[in-house]
């Protein structure tokens, strides 16, 4: 029984960190219509950035204070974001969508290559965090509680988010903008305004997903390509465009995954990759999603 | 006006009045470029020195490749960003009838790296033609991660990161020759060989591309609706496209092997499915001639690249940006609107 | 037998009816213009009947066969085509290959790619041929996304005309061309239709086009079929008049 208690925070865990990020690639789409392919690189800054900060910068201070530094990862992903929006991808949307894919295809190699020049090409890690907040017992197992904090902010975040777009004058805004951008624009509304800001409020959902796991685990490289690739089958599930979706999509791939490690860790990406192939063959636009 | 005109570019009609992306030549137009460039190709071995051969070698391997890409961007419209799967599965192909058959055939190794590569690739295309444009992308990116990360953790079957070596093949039953040096075999015999396979390809895609078939998916490409409406089969004609452009480009694997004598994982990352976008993009993908012009190029640039600097990857994907944004028709595309500017200017 | 008729089509948008119950029947041979006012159904017929869209209800038989289910290819097999309210062509394919396509793809060709396009004459002999009927010769080497608007409609019938279908639905063809240009475009595919005897449905909004042109009008309002006549009995009939033309109608 304590058994599934552990699976079962696995397996929040891991939603937890893809909801934060195919959500952010989630409603970047829902808003403006384009996919980032660098959203996944945006995590690995996050995850770096946030590493640096409380495992090189400032390691030996307090927990307390390295706590607070948590963030950084986010805030740097979204500074990045609120740069990269308005400069390299305002021109290309009005243009074919190929050339939208393949100017942020051009960006993932750039970041790539960025985060190897500025981390260098080994693992980074802040695990000290991870240490400091110990573990608790459930049942005959012990479990860490750092991985129940980043379930906590997963959580938090869905909440947050949640009310954030159904409850503020500013998500009104949003919602009208992804849906009748055109309509938007003529009543008023600064459309590169709420371009530029959900574009900024996804990337630093992704970064946050990074600044998040890195105690857990190491920032790397690579793991931007990793986190796009199981982004996209979690917004496949859940439908993109759609917060639901990405909330719904994460839990299940979540689930399914700490089933199949348990079970067969060879071929844990190869299960997550059938179901998203099923649900696709009964529902194109996922679960969630839309077809426009 | 004759009715039998095959050309309509000879036909009445004003000029068109946007340059054309795909202009129609006439098979004396297109002997005219043709033989030519055959004939400085088949000079080369003898013109140029054995690291210039090679290099090319590589270059006519890897245009094979970017012609199959192009097959599916180009003329259907359809961006995958995991190409490296076919291309991984042809290399690896070779290396496994080595390992485990003892094989030493270059033909046998071409079969096999057909056979694979159309195994995979039919099971891919089942996946990835029932969508387009974002999911399509992706969904191919994801389909050669997986890939990948099994060449990665199979280690005991695939090599892992040490990889498979392949020695060098026997050409139509021929080994090197008595006393030859594996150098010269490759510049010289196996040069040829990959030349011929080159000019094969060529032919074939050409004429599928020029084919009824080859209009059908440029039909998909401009409106998928109105394909539909015409009573072309979308799936059907994708999934064909997807098979011939994955055979190609797993051809182009097996004979990449031979010249680099190592296959290793690193020909399945998104990394080097990126090459390939690179280099249609580069040479221009809306051209026939440009996946070739592309791969050739690009092949230069990034073995300068690689010994310029360590980010190499970085300066690729600037190069990218600023194709993208300056330079959308590519090096071929550009030269022929330049062409066709200079033409309007004299004809005034 | 009639050529197409449909029984009780229905199909919901949400809580909108937009085809409810439809009974819709047409003969061989005939032309026939389907109007109303927007958001009458119109269009929406037409997309059940050629396969954009499933209804929800009700059936569709084609020269006897029931086609409800059919696949959009199934149907243009079976021999319907239509052209678009909004011109839909192959923009970076000259004006030549449009029709040419069609033609391909009517002869089953399309799936042969170990063979030249350019060596199959009779195809590109008719594909002339057509553009000669429509006028836009003179264009057949020019793409699609250069010509004119006006060419660009007929080039949407052509497109389906080159089909050589038993019933061709033209959704608006000349809409969104200037007045002067209507009744030349409207000419030329009507001498067309006729004289090759294809059955053909035009959704139109220009009530002189309609007049001249049909050999019977269906009304549409709110989803169901108002009247249905010669030209004469419509323009009689008050209550179409109150439902489609309004009192701004002279």
């Amino acid at each position: 029984m304590d058994i599934l208690v552990v699976h079962l925070f696995n397996a929040l865990l891991y939603a937890s960190v893809l909801f934060l990020i195919a959500g952010g690639l989630s409603l970047i789409y829902g808003v403006m219509r384009i996919v980032n392919l660098a959203h996944g690189n945006l995590f690995a800054i996050g995850a770096f950035a946030t590493a640096s900060a409380v495992g090189q910068w400032f390691a030996g201070s307090t927990s307390g204070w390295l706590f607070l530094l948590l963030p950084t990862g986010a805030i740097v992903a979204a500074l990045i974001g609120a740069v990269l929006e308005p400069t390299l991808l305002r021109p290309f949307y009005r243009r074919p969508e190929e050339y939208q894919l393949l100017v942020t295809f051009g960006l993932l190699y750039i970041l790539e290559d960025v985060m190897r020049f500025i981390w260098g090409p080994y693992p980074v890690s802040a695990s000290v965090l991870f240490e400091k907040a110990g573990s608790l017992h459930v049942g005959e197992f012990v479990y860490p509680r750092y991985n129940l904090f980043v379930i906590a902010v997963g959580g938090l975040a869905a909440l947050f988010l949640w009310a954030f777009i159904y409850r503020t004058k500013f998500g009104v805004v949003l919602r009208a903008t992804s849906q009748d951008m055109r309509r938007a624009s003529a009543l008023g509304i600064n459309v590169n305004l709420v371009y530029v800001e959900a574009f900024t409020i996804g990337c630093f959902m992704a970064g946050l997903a990074g600044a998040v796991i890195v105690p857990s685990q190491s920032a790397v490289l690579g793991m931007g390509v990793d986190a796009l690739v199981l982004s996209f089958i979690v917004v496949v599930i859940g439908g993109l465009g759609s917060l639901e979706g990405a909330l719904v999509g994460a839990l299940i791939v979540g689930v399914i995954r700490e089933i199949g490690i348990t079970v067969f860790p060879e071929i844990e990406l190869a299960v997550l990759y059938l179901i998203a192939a099923g649900v696709l063959f009964i529902r194109p636009a996922g679960l969630f999603g839309r077809t426009a | 006006m004759s009715g039998l005109s095959p050309s309509p570019e000879l036909a009445s009609a004003p000029a068109a009045s946007a340059p054309a992306p795909f202009r129609r030549r006439s098979p004396v137009k297109v002997a005219l470029w043709a033989i030519p460039i055959t004939v400085i190709l088949i000079a080369v071995p003898w013109v140029v020195d054995e690291y210039q051969t090679i290099l090319l070698a590589y270059g006519l391997a890897m245009a094979i490749a970017v012609l199959g890409f192009n097959l599916l961007l180009g003329y259907t419209g359809l961006l995958s960003f995991g190409h490296a799967a076919f291309f991984g599965v042809g290399a690896y192909a070779v290396a496994f009838m080595v390992k485990y058959f003892h094989v030493e055939s270059m033909e046998l190794f071409l079969l096999a790296a057909i056979v694979a590569s159309g195994v995979v690739t039919v099971i891919f295309g089942y996946v990835c033609v029932r969508y387009t444009r974002i999911f399509f992308s992706i969904l191919a990116l994801a389909l050669s991660q997986v890939l990948w990360s099994l060449a990665y953790k199979f280690f005991w079957v695939t090599g892992g990161t040490d990889g498979l070596r392949v020695p060098t093949p026997k050409l139509l039953g021929f080994g090197p020759a008595e006393g030859e040096g594996k150098i010269h075999f490759l510049t010289h015999r196996y040069y040829y060989y990959v030349l011929v396979v080159f000019v094969i390809c060529v032919a074939v895609m050409w004429l599928v591309v020029h084919s009824p078939f080859g209009k059908a998916l440029q039909a998909i490409r401009d409106n998928e609706t109105r394909a539909q409406f015409v009573g072309v089969r979308i799936r059907a004609y994708r999934f064909m496209a997807f098979l011939i452009s994955g055979i190609f480009t797993g051809i182009s694997g097996a004979l990449w092997v031979p010249l680099n004598g190592l296959t290793t994982p690193e020909i399945l990352t998104w990394q080097f499915s990126g090459e390939f976008v690179f280099m249609a993009v580069l040479g221009g993908f809306r051209n026939f001639t440009g996946p070739i012009v592309g791969a050739l190029v690009f092949n230069y640039l990034k073995t300068y690249a690689v010994g310029f600097t360590v980010y190499w990857q970085a300066l690729l994907g600037v190069v990218l940006v600023f194709l993208v944004v300056v330079l959308p028709t590519g090096i071929v595309g550009s030269i022929q609107l330049l062409w066709a500017r200079a033409r309007r200017r004299i004809s005034r | 037998m009639s050529l197409l008729e449909t029984s009780k089509l229905t199909k919901y948008f949400g809580d909108t009816h937009a085809v409810d119950k439809v009974d819709f029947s047409i003969g061989e041979g005939e032309v026939v213009s389907l109007i109303g006012s927007n958001g009458a159904g119109k269009t929406s017929l037409v997309n059940l009947i050629s396969g954009l869209l499933t209804p929800d209800s009700g059936t569709i038989v084609f020269r006897g066969m029931d086609v409800t289910h059919e696949s959009v290819y199934g149907r243009i097999r079976a021999g319907i085509a239509r052209s678009f309210q909004i011109v839909n062509l192959f923009d970076e394919l000259t004006v030549l290959d449009n029709v040419a396509l069609s033609i391909f793809s009517r002869e089953l060709k399309t799936r042969f790619f170990w063979k030249l396009a350019d060596h199959d004459h009779p195809i590109w002999q008719e594909a002339h041929d057509i553009l000669q009927q429509f006028g836009l010769e003179p264009k057949s080497s020019v793409l699609a996304g250069g010509i004119s608007q006006g060419e660009r409609k007929l080039l949407d019938v052509a497109v389906a005309y080159a089909l050589k279908p038993k019933l061709l639905f033209l959704d608006e063809p000349t809409s969104g061309v200037s007045t002067r240009e209507k009744a030349p475009i409207m000419d030329i595919i009507s001498s067309i239709v006729r004289s090759q005897g294809i059955t053909a449905v035009v959704i139109e909004h220009d009530m002189d086009i309609i007049f001249k042109y049909s050999d019977r009008i269906v009304v549409m309002h709110q989803g169901v079929v108002l009247a249905s006549g010669r030209p004469e009995e419509i323009r009689q009939n008050e209550a179409v008049k109150d439902a489609v033309f309004g009192p701004t109608h002279a």
